[in-house]
């Protein structure tokens, strides 16, 4: 195994952070078992008490997954070096089987916290605690993927040995090859960027339509997942393109670096955003018949939509800006 | 009004040492009057007064504030309520040592968000009510016992409760400053305030104050408690 | 949610207070803390640096190294190897290179000798690293005798002494001419010690190096990125066994700060009753929790890092050098160029902010969760 101090670093912290949401498990499941809001017990004041510690454990993981998402990316993409072929990050990651499915799991499961934080605000606000059982039952769910990935990133880390041939973005994201990341990249770029802006307006409008009458959340949960996926494709087929200003490096990790001013975060960052709060807003729809959550969930439904649309007005700015201003073009 | 139905309170459930602080209490308050608690320590009426206050939850039994039934609701909106509803007055004072009369006073609003210069601005109004401005900036341990008495009165009413609940508020008071703090509670039932005392002091019990006596012992109502 | 920034304000401001109001407790965690981020920067930077020094001098060195072995061991290399490889397709230049080592009875210390390509020292004259200068006390115009390879004495005079900027690499240097050297060294005339190459096309590296081995059997070829690679990989790996050691202090910083949490004092404890009595919430006081451990932990870590940059770019890391110099009598200041990356310094704060963050989240909770009725009983 190679012994890079970030690698150290990302193991031991993934494994704490999983041993910590071991441990709120646990108690949800009591949670899950004894809660009965209408008792004035004491076993019911503990659990009340407890579900504090487990919010506050979960907001944490959120913001350690977010840098450990980061610092997973940047790893690889400084070890490139150590393997013959590999030019970033991406050559780094298909050393072996676990590389990508371990980035997939580490953004899977920062999706899945935003979630629980979402539902969990809103939760608070009921005085019945409305939501409790769903909220807990998710978060067993989450047990698993996020032991999967601690699991995941050491057997990554571990079968890493230096100087093994892998293949780099050139060929892995050309036309030549196979595979899901080259379908990604060869989506035509031109339609991509179109589909795009037309998943980004239809999202945008349907939210404020969904914001100012209250209907269509489903729709408007589906639409951000479908745009978040649609940014992530756009980003390695077209955005990217506008970003290096040439027509074949198609590399995701690459847009992360000094070189093209760091505009990778703001691009990855606001569509984790938009994905997360609108997703939430959306889902809210399932509670507006909740009485105690009737006063707050107009509010509390508002500012995630305007937070999700912020979000992605950001990416739509970016791209048109590399768009417009630079003299690259596809045509 | 609020009322109890039938509430007991029972600390260590279980355990060698359960002790039963109340048995089956149902009592109903007025707010419109001053309802003094009386009794010997240990009859229950700190937990009485802590349930009626919104700062304990009773271990069975019903509690209604007004037409709403407070007995379920989780410690977040159990707490937002009081800290609207009622204003504290310890035995102890129980003020933080190490800041001044001023932030004393300010620190119920905190939680409220409250802008930081109105919260100032009438925090230094009530202070200047007990005749405490000039001693606004002085750090607790400088003040006397009399001072800082006002002091936690003062910060009882930050928050402009409607009921103000004071348990054993002479206990370490002389007879010049027990009678002093009766005259203070008379102003402000005189602002249209509800009071709800606990006391086994003569003093506060005795007083023409007291708009309802209510006698406990072990835990129980005494029969027959009197409206004066 | 104006009523919540200013609530985490007032919050924000009572946590300020009451950390300066502790601050002998509050002091020993800052300092500690601050210790463990110290030290933990100063090894990442100084890996961090040396590393990155090091890649740009093997920037400087040759594509292609072309080395004779014979029964496993180093052997000289006969100039007619280089005409035949000059005819492989894809190589531009073949050069010869003489150098060797010398071991020093009188100062117990290993000198590399090289004859330089270009401004060699006449014959009669050597050029010596700062190192050697200053272990035999010997500067310009000094003469130094040495004795050859079959024990003959030989007498250069020292033309001048390396400039200490590349002292990483030229400390136990000697530079001497072509005919000096083959006197003093015994390698015969028509042979060198390696040949290094210079290749058109980066890409072929491999394939030229398959080819070389198998015109000449004998022979090693060792691509520069061979190199680089595994200079890489022992520098991490030396990183990594230093932290591997640095999670024992990490572990015991752990347990301390679980410690100090857990263990409220008295006082603490009343002033946390207070603050649930008159109003406040769980998660008020679990903010205030939080905002505690953000000014420790933030003010550690600025100290931490700070201190270990100074430590190490500006006094060369003189806490280090004593574990470093090893049994090397010879042996270069380590003044590194400041260098740090973002990587360093997360990883700085995932392995100690981390850490203590989740020892302390279970303490604070139990805190912020004491009875509102607590200070009434």
């Amino acid at each position: 195994m190679i012994l890079h101090p970030n690698i150290l670093a990302l193991l031991v912290s993934s494994l704490l952070i999983s041993l910590m949401l071991l441990y709120s498990s646990y108690y949800g499941i009591r949670i899950l078992r004894s809660w009965d809001i209408l008792s004035g017990s004491e076993l019911q004041l503990k659990l009340e008490r407890r579900t504090y510690l487990i919010s506050t454990i979960v907001s944490y993981f959120l913001v350690f997954q977010l840098a450990s998402l980061f610092l997973f990316i940047s790893t690889a993409d400084s070890i490139c070096e150590l393997f013959i072929g590999a030019m970033c990050a991406v050559g780094t990651l298909t050393v072996n089987h676990f590389g990508y499915p371990t980035l997939l799991l580490k953004i899977w499961t920062f999706l899945l916290a935003g979630f629980w934080l979402v539902l969990n605000h809103l939760d608070n606000q009921g005085y019945n605690y409305p939501l409790i059982r769903g909220k807990y039952l998710l978060l067993l769910g989450m047990a698993p993927f996020i032991l999967s990935e601690t699991v995941s990133q050491a057997i990554y880390f571990g079968g890493l040995k230096p100087d093994i041939i892998t293949s780099c973005c050139g060929s892995l994201f050309s036309s030549a090859s196979r595979g899901i990341a080259a379908e990604v990249a060869n989506a035509p770029a031109l339609p991509m960027l179109a589909a795009f802006y037309l998943s980004a307006a239809v999202t945008t409008v349907w939210g404020i339509y969904f914001s100012r009458s209250g209907r269509g959340g489903l729709l408007f949960a589906g639409l951000s997942a479908l745009h978040f996926l649609i940014s992530l494709v756009a980003v390695v087929s077209v955005i990217s393109l506008y970003i290096y200003q040439m027509p074949s490096h198609h590399c995701p990790f690459c847009i992360l670096q000094k070189e093209y001013y760091f505009v990778g975060y703001p691009v990855y960052l606001s569509i984790l955003a938009a994905a997360t709060t609108g997703f939430g807003a959306g889902w809210t729809a399932r509670y507006q018949a909740v009485d105690s959550l009737r006063e707050d969930l107009p509010r509390i439904r508002v500012a995630l939509i305007r937070a999700s649309l912020l979000s992605i007005a950001v990416l739509v700015a970016l791209t048109s800006g590399y768009v417009a201003c630079t003299s690259f073009t596809l045509r | 009004m609020i009322r109890s139905r039938d509430v007991s309170k029972i600390f260590n459930a279980g355990r060698p040492n359960e002790f039963r602080a109340l048995d089956g209490v149902s009592v109903d308050i007025d707010l419109k009057d001053v309802t003094i608690l009386k009794g010997p320590s240990g009859s229950g009426k700190t937990t009485l007064l802590g349930i009626l206050g919104c700062m304990a939850r009773p271990t069975s039994g019903r509690i209604f504030l007004g037409d709403t039934e407070i007995t379920s609701l989780p410690e977040r909106f159990l707490t937002g309520i009081r800290l609207k509803t009622f204003g504290f007055i310890f035995q102890q004072f129980n003020l933080i040592k190490g800041i001044t009369a001023l932030e004393n006073v300010m620190i119920p609003a905190f939680p409220t968000g409250e802008k930081h210069a109105p919260l100032k601005r009438r925090a230094l109004e009530t202070l200047d009510m007990f005749n405490m401005l000039h001693k606004a900036e002085a750090k607790i341990e400088w003040l006397s016992g009399g001072e800082a008495q006002r002091v936690a009165i003062a910060r009882a009413l930050i928050n402009r409760p409607k009921i103000i609940i004071a348990d054993e508020p002479t206990a370490h008071l002389d007879t010049r400053l027990s009678h002093e703090f009766m005259e203070i509670m008379r102003t402000l039932k005189a602002e249209g305030k509800a009071i709800i005392l606990a006391s086994h002091d003569p003093i506060v019990y005795d007083s023409d104050l007291g708009d309802r006596i209510i006698e406990m012992r072990d835990g129980l109502l005494v029969e027959g408690s009197s409206t004066v | 949610m104006a009523g919540s920034i200013e609530r985490q304000r007032h919050i924000l401001d009572f946590t300020l207070a009451a950390l300066l109001r502790r601050k002998a407790k509050n002091g020993a965690l800052l300092t500690v803390y601050t210790l463990i981020i110290f030290i933990l920067s100063s090894v990442l930077f100084f890996g961090h640096a040396l590393r990155q020094q090091a890649q740009g001098m093997l920037r400087e060195t040759p594509e292609i190294i072309v080395q004779r072995t014979l029964s496993g061991r180093y052997h000289t290399i006969p100039l007619s190897y280089a005409d035949a490889i000059k005819e492989i397709r894809g190589v531009s230049s073949v050069e010869p290179r003489l150098w060797g080592y010398h071991y020093d009875g009188n100062s117990m210390a290993n000198y590399t000798i090289v004859v330089p390509v270009e401004d060699a020292p006449p014959e009669g004259s050597i050029d010596i690293g700062s190192g050697i200068s200053k272990v035999r006390l010997a500067n310009e115009r000094d003469v130094m005798g040495f004795n050859g390879f079959d024990g003959t004495p030989h007498g250069f005079t020292i033309r001048k002494v390396i400039s200490s900027e590349s002292q990483l690499v030229s400390a136990d240097l000697i530079l001497m001419s072509e005919r000096d050297y083959r006197a003093f060294s015994g390698i015969p005339a028509n042979h060198a010690i390696d040949l290094v190459l210079k290749v058109r096309n980066p890409k072929e590296y491999t394939t030229i190096a398959e080819k070389i081995t198998r015109l000449l059997p004998d022979t090693r070829p060792i691509i520069r990125n061979e190199i680089q690679r595994t200079y890489n990989a022992v520098f991490s790996w030396r990183s990594g066994v230093v932290l591997v050691i640095f999670s024992a202090a990490a572990l015991a910083f752990a347990i301390f700060a679980w410690d100090k949490a857990s263990g409220l004092s008295a006082e603490e404890r009343r002033e946390i009753g207070i603050l649930k009595a008159v109003g406040w919430e769980t998660s008020d006081v679990l903010f205030m929790k939080f905002w505690e451990g953000v000014a420790v932990s933030l003010t550690a870590y600025l100290a931490g890092v700070s201190l270990a940059y100074l430590h190490v770019f500006f006094t060369s890391s003189c806490l280090f050098t004593p574990l470093l110099k090893g049994w090397s009598t010879l042996y270069p200041e380590f003044k590194l160029m400041p260098s740090i990356s973002f990587g360093q310094l997360t990883a700085t704060f995932l392995l100690t902010v981390v850490p203590y963050v989740i020892t302390t989240i279970l303490p604070s909770w139990r805190a912020a969760t004491i009875d509102p009725d607590a200070v009434m009983r």
